[in-house]
């Protein structure tokens, strides 16, 4: 598939950098014409995963957060989302809906929900100790 | 951010602008410490002025409902957009008997 567009970006781990990384993003994909739903949903699964690079991945240690984008034809969107922090270790039980490390921090346990009711497609690759990449996927427009 | 009003034991927290996981625990400390002070009968948070809100406005949600039971008060949710409501409804808050 033919590649349209691509960015990358990276930032500190500070949860001002949350309206950032959703702002960029959607910047990226403005030229695609979106619809205001279009819009909201990436924004919004972008935000839960840089979120969860911030409070879980380097749990309010500092560390990197990396965004790279990609547009292919027929504006398929392509966002991941990437921490070099703690990683997951038991991936399937971090996706189900309100299951959550951090109730302290009154976190719903609804992140990888959001990102999947929102988006096409959500991988997640995670190793203990090593990083977790969010990747999401979101067809923008018609097909063609 | 948060704009507050007191009136008849009712607190009324209107919220604006985006509600993500920085924005809400900002919210969260000065909504808690108004209603720590004035211990209203009711909490009102307002979502009319909310243009964008991730999962984080759910655990604020929640949040102060806890916190309202602790109190002795109730809490209402008013005001929310359809987009909003999505979110709301992933979280079977709707079980809560909070949303307006």
């Amino acid at each position: 598939m033919k590649i349209l567009n691509e960015m990358k970006l990276s930032f500190p781990s500070k949860s001002c950098n949350e309206a950032f990384a959703r702002s960029a993003v959607s910047a990226f994909i403005m030229h695609l014409d979106p619809t205001v739903n279009e819009l909201s949903d990436l924004k919004t699964a972008v935000s839960e995963a840089v979120t969860n690079c911030i409070v879980h991945g380097y749990r309010r240690q500092s560390g990197t957060v990396y965004i790279s984008g990609r547009i292919t034809e027929g504006g398929r969107v392509t966002v991941k989302i990437r921490d070099k922090g703690c990683g997951i270790a038991d991936v399937a039980q971090a996706m189900q809906p309100l299951f959550t490390t951090a109730p302290e921090e009154e976190r719903a346990g609804l992140g990888f929900a959001v990102m999947q009711s929102f988006c096409d497609k959500v991988r997640v690759k995670s190793a203990a100790g090593k990083g977790t990449t969010v990747t999401l996927e979101k067809q923008i427009g018609g097909d063609d | 951010m948060v704009e507050t009003k007191y009136n008849n034991n009712v607190l009324t927290a209107y919220l604006s602008g985006e509600i993500d996981h920085d924005s809400a625990a900002q919210i969260r400390v000065r909504v808690d410490g108004m209603a720590q002070e004035l211990k209203p009968r009711l909490l009102c948070l307002d979502f009319g002025g909310v243009s964008f809100m991730d999962s984080s406005g759910v655990g604020l949600v929640m949040g102060r409902f806890r916190q309202m039971k602790l109190l002795g008060g109730r809490l209402r949710v008013q005001n929310y957009s359809d987009s909003l409501y999505r979110i709301f409804a992933m979280s079977g808050l709707e079980g809560l008997g909070v949303l307006q």
